[in-house]
């Protein structure tokens, strides 16, 4: 589980409770040494040639992609969030796709080629 | 008159009030940044050849700048996590060293990055003076190697004056490493460690220049995306520094006295706003910094 | 049958009376102490907060007398939102629609000076409006774009998303108030900011926007712009940043509709419980929180371009009157185009939903029975939501995109007028067998059906790129979206407020002046519009201001008709329609205070804002509602009354009757 557990309003419980949060802590502590190396990682790739710009721009964000999910993941507790939350995400995830994907499919498939 | 579901959950659903609404609020982010990456996808895909720049952004400043804003990141989730073990004390103490970084993060774009940019000039040349220039641009060693040509030649201005006077006929750039030594093949591609304008002067005529600026949003669209996008992001980081130090101030202290797991809340929903911050920086780092 | 017609009586006001109805009886909310919310918040348990100090005053948690300012002015309270919303959304309605009857003399008269009030005119407006009291063309141009910004932002959208949602949703779904009142509040403020910005547009020299209400670039970027005009207060600017405040006025509403709706519903109130309106708020509310941020995110770039002279919109070689503009290019006309109509074509269902809710509320009250097809209704509702977003690009069939993408397009704009058939044929065919009642309301609901049904089925020839070739920005398109806002949304926002109105107030309003106000609208509703599709047809320009071959044959040629200028009848009936509302404005202020009183329900309505008391006190509802039922359980069998509310529980009888198999769909 990635979330820390919902506290109790029942002092006698918080001990426990603070021990739970503990081990979060450290997870957090880990994630975040992981992006700052995924950071120093992705600033060494940039110096690599991966043959063509499309494949430096693809490596780039795969990197970038990864950090995200951790990010999102861990700090921001998604992946143990509600369904509404992910139905939310999902709806957004997917109109942004669209605009990306459609407007590029019309700008580059124009009558005149 | 008490509205339900700002501090427990309801049952149904699992949430309280406060996390429903920042995640829509999110959601809507995702879409204008999506609308902002998308000029910039297209305008970068729609550049002539060498139109669009590398090796402009100081990158390891702009890493340093990363590595500061993914460590608040991890402090704020910290100072949450703090809240909710009521240890108030740490939660503070974390919480500053948040608002510390966000605001030295400010700092660096606003007072270094930038104004750097703004200090730097680059004179796009005309189709036809490009062959006149060659000694500055090295475009038939670039051919050779299959390389986009350069069409630009950037440096430090030393007669600022020439911006706005008609009567003086030049520019005089002390050049940049790339166009003062262009046929090196170690300049090939952008450095990590960034150099400075060298020496070497060049002298450029005006009428061979199709369009001359310092590096301000109107020079390219390279600059304008760059500074909208880190403009509109920075605007963000400064929105959420507001929002944290509220939350450290003493009417935070007093909220915690009355209901701690309300500010717990409030601390947890300013922090997602935060790290979509962090994220979206992350995805703007290497677009403009390394690629 | 109780019967709503009432004749024009004169009431002397009594003093009392006057008092005890005051449009919001917020003293009422003194009286209503137990709040038993606590049940459903564990948070409210003594364990985790401090005892109730009697003294100590959360924000809204006051138990005293608020000022006049913070009861009226700064209120977090979602109705007087609501009403505030709704006080200028009709005001800027009116001034928008005023703008269109300016622009309709020079349609029908076109380079003739406007008599009486014309010169006068010209001097408010300032110079290069109407000097001599003729309008010149960059004035006609403000006039059509801020005609379009205003109605569509300032206008419909307030009204019909925030004024009817913040006053009637939280009613509806049995809460005490929107999820986040504070941020409410924010939002009405960034609204009344963003329009006061738009109003003054039309007063910095250059005069308004003009460049359409879509600001195409490069246009928009290059316009107001030179010695005339100030760097940043000119009219294109304003309205940029106008429009940032608009936007974000709505950004924070709809957050706060979808939480609401999703928290805040009573106990019992489930998903497929809610009344149509509240399922077509939340579906609105989502169109606004996805879409208008890429265009925000255009605003920004256009601002950029006009302020900081980027080239986001900015093609590169772009000259301009001979000179080629100082600018560097690489930048695209249509990126401008695709973010602002990812956002442009799910605005126009956030134009028509809240008012097919509002027609589905009416027409299930009116014809005493449910609505027919509510899950059909319902599925269609979101359906239309998910749709709007990948059929944005049937607006940009004349910017060169190939034949996939079109057809792409084409066939997601057709696949899209389904679920609105079903919504129409849902709301026909609940009309059949019904004890139909022809109140004010009911008129205007009942009327919105043909004309929504006129516009959305003359919607479908222009989903097509190879019609869309003929008729793009001819006034075959503007009579299309006319038919679909104007008699079909405005009517149904009129209908609500017949409706709601003794809710807001306690009273009614005049049943007579309210059908004198109809009958003359819907009249010239068709004939203004109707002749505009024919016009359209015969090549009729849009957003010129005079000339023309096209404009010349579509005054002149239609039915054989020769010399028969159609503009002149257009224009007419659009000033008699002005003259129509005049009755509607008189009842509607007269009647909050004179209108007659009537109970609680007078319309004898099943939802749950009827049982509240009219108006409803701070909080609402003096007991949380517990809702038993579906929305619309009017004519139930073995019932003494022909309406059942939801919050009335099941009877052991009704259970025993509903063990057996219905013969009938209920």
């Amino acid at each position: 589980m990635n979330n820390p557990p919902d506290v109790s309003p029942d002092p006698s419980e918080h001990e426990q409770y603070a021990h739970d949060v503990a081990h979060h802590v450290k997870k957090y502590m880990m994630v975040g040494g992981t992006l700052l190396a995924f950071t120093a990682l992705t600033v060494f790739l940039s110096y690599v040639n991966f043959g063509t710009q499309k494949a430096n721009v693809a490596v780039a964000m795969v990197v970038a992609t990864f950090k995200v999910g951790l990010v999102a993941a861990i700090f921001m507790h998604l992946s143990a969030e509600k369904k509404l939350i992910y139905r939310i995400l999902i709806f957004a995830s997917f109109f942004v796709l669209a605009l990306f994907w459609l407007t590029y499919l019309a700008w580059y498939d124009p009558i005149h080629h | 008159m008490e509205i339900p579901y700002t501090v427990s959950t309801r049952p149904d659903t699992g949430l309280w009030n406060a996390k429903v609404g920042i995640w829509l609020f999110l959601a809507s982010e995702m879409m204008l940044f999506g609308g902002l990456f998308s000029a910039y996808v297209f305008l970068r895909l729609d550049a002539e050849p060498g139109y669009w720049p590398h090796g402009l952004l100081n990158v390891p400043v702009g890493t340093m700048n990363t590595a500061i804003l993914i460590a608040s990141s991890v402090t704020v989730v910290l100072a949450w996590a703090a809240l909710k073990m009521r240890q108030f004390m740490r939660y503070k103490i974390y919480m500053g060293i948040t608002i510390l970084c966000g605001v030295i993060f400010l700092a660096v774009k606003l007072a270094y990055e930038w104004p750097q940019k703004f200090e730097h000039f680059g004179a796009y040349l005309k189709t036809e003076a490009l062959e006149k220039y060659e000694p500055y641009l090295g475009n038939h060693h670039l051919m050779e190697k299959g390389l986009p040509p350069r069409v630009e030649i950037t440096g430090h201005l030393h007669n600022r004056a020439a911006l706005n006077d008609p009567n003086i006929k030049e520019y005089e750039i002390a050049l940049d490493p790339v166009n003062a030594d262009p046929t090196n093949p170690a300049l090939d591609r952008p450095h990590f460690l960034y150099v400075p304008p060298t020496e070497k002067i060049g002298t450029i005529e005006k009428a061979d220049v199709e369009r001359a600026t310092m590096f301000l949003p109107t020079h390219s669209a390279y600059f304008a995306s760059y500074f909208t996008i880190t403009g509109l992001h920075g605007l963000h980081v400064l929105g959420g520094v507001l929002v944290f130090i509220y939350l450290w101030l003493p009417v935070s202290t007093k909220l915690y006295k009355r209901n701690p797991e309300h500010l717990a809340n409030r601390v947890e929903v300013a922090g997602l706003f935060w790290h979509f911050v962090d994220l979206i920086w992350i995805f703007v780092f290497p677009l403009f910094y390394l690629l | 049958m109780r019967s709503y017609f009432s004749g024009w009586s004169m009431q002397v006001p009594n003093a009392q009376i006057a008092v005890e109805n005051s449009r919001f009886a917020l003293e009422k909310f003194t009286l209503i102490l137990s709040f038993s919310f606590q049940t459903m918040d564990a948070s409210t348990e003594l364990a985790s907060r401090p005892a109730h100090d009697p003294h100590h005053h959360d924000a809204g948690h006051d138990h005293h007398e608020l000022g006049f300012w913070r009861k009226y002015i700064i209120s977090t309270d979602h109705k007087v939102i609501g009403i505030q919303y709704g006080i200028s959304g009709l005001i800027f309605l009116l001034f928008g629609f005023s703008l269109m009857m300016l622009m309709r003399w020079q349609l029908a008269y076109p380079g003739q000076a406007l008599p009486i009030i014309g010169n006068a005119l010209g001097h408010f407006f300032g110079p290069g409006s109407m000097p001599d009291g003729k309008m010149t063309p960059e004035f006609y141009n403000s006039l059509g774009a801020m005609h379009g910004t205003i109605m569509i932002f300032l206008g419909i959208v307030p009204l019909a998303f925030a004024a009817f949602g913040n006053f009637v949703v939280p009613l509806q779904i049995g809460a005490p108030d929107m999820a986040f009142p504070k941020v409410n509040m924010a939002s009405y403020q960034a609204f009344f900011v963003g329009g006061v910005i738009m109003l003054v547009s039309f007063f910095v020299p250059g005069g308004a926007a003009k460049g359409g209400w879509t600001s195409y670039t490069p246009l928009a970027v290059i316009a107001d712009k030179g010695e005339a005009y100030h760097p940043f207060f000119n009219g294109q600017t304003l309205w940029l940043v106008g429009f940032i405040f608009l936007i974000t006025s709505s950004l924070l509403g709809a957050i706060n509709f979808i939480a609401t709706i999703i928290q805040l519903r009573a106990k019992g109130m489930t998903w497929m419980r809610l009344p149509f309106f509240v399922w077509a708020q939340f579906v609105t509310a989502f169109l606004l929180l996805l879409a208008f941020p890429p265009l925000e995110a255009a605003i920004v770039m256009q601002l950029m371009d006009r302020l900081a002279a980027t080239s986001f919109f900015m093609p590169t070689g772009l000259v301009v009157n001979g000179a080629a503009v100082h600018v560097s290019g690489g930048g695209s006309p249509l990126l401008w185009q695709h973010l602002f109509w990812f956002l442009g074509h799910p605005e126009v269902y956030v134009l028509i939903l809240p008012g097919m809710g509002i027609v589905g509320e009416i027409l299930a009250n009116n014809s005493r029975k449910p609505l027919w097809g509510y899950k059909s209704l319902v599925f269609s509702v979101l359906v239309i939501g998910f749709l709007s977003f990948i059929v944005w690009a049937h607006h940009m069939y004349m910017t060169g995109m190939g034949q996939v993408i079109a057809a792409f397009f084409q066939t997601t704009t057709l696949i899209i007028s389904i679920p609105s058939v079903i919504i129409l044929s849902a709301f026909f065919i609940s009309l059949w067998g019904g004890s139909i009642r022809f109140n004010v309301p009911m008129l205007f609901a009942t009327a919105f059906l043909p004309m929504f049904g006129i516009g959305g089925l003359t919607g479908i020839p222009l989903a097509f790129n190879s019609a869309d070739l003929y008729l793009h920005d001819t006034y075959y398109v503007i009579a299309h979206f006319h038919y679909i806002v104007a008699p079909g949304t405005i009517f149904a926002l009129f209908a609500g407020i017949y409706y709601w109105f003794p809710k807001a107030t306690g009273r009614v309003m005049n049943e007579f002046w309210g059908k004198v106000h109809f009958w003359p609208s819907l009249i010239c509703m068709n004939v203004i519009f109707l002749p505009m599709f024919l016009q359209g047809m015969l090549g009729m320009h849009r957003r010129w201001y005079d000339g023309g071959q096209g404009w010349n044959l579509a005054n002149e040629k239609v039915w054989g008709l020769s010399g028969f200028h159609w503009n002149m009848p257009i224009s007419i009936a659009a000033w008699l329609m002005g003259l129509a509302q005049i009755p509607f404005i008189i009842n509607f202020f007269w009647s909050i205070k004179h209108g007659k009183k009537v109970n609680d329900n007078p319309w004898e309505a099943t939802t749950l804002e009827w049982t509240a008391p009219s108006p409803p006190p701070h909080g609402n509802f003096a007991v949380a509602p517990v809702a038993y039922r579906g929305p619309y359980e009017y004519s139930l069998p073995g019932h003494d009354r022909d309406f059942t509310m939801q919050n009335e529980p099941v009877q052991m009888t009704e259970r025993a009757r509903r063990a057996e198999p219905e013969p009938v769909h209920a």
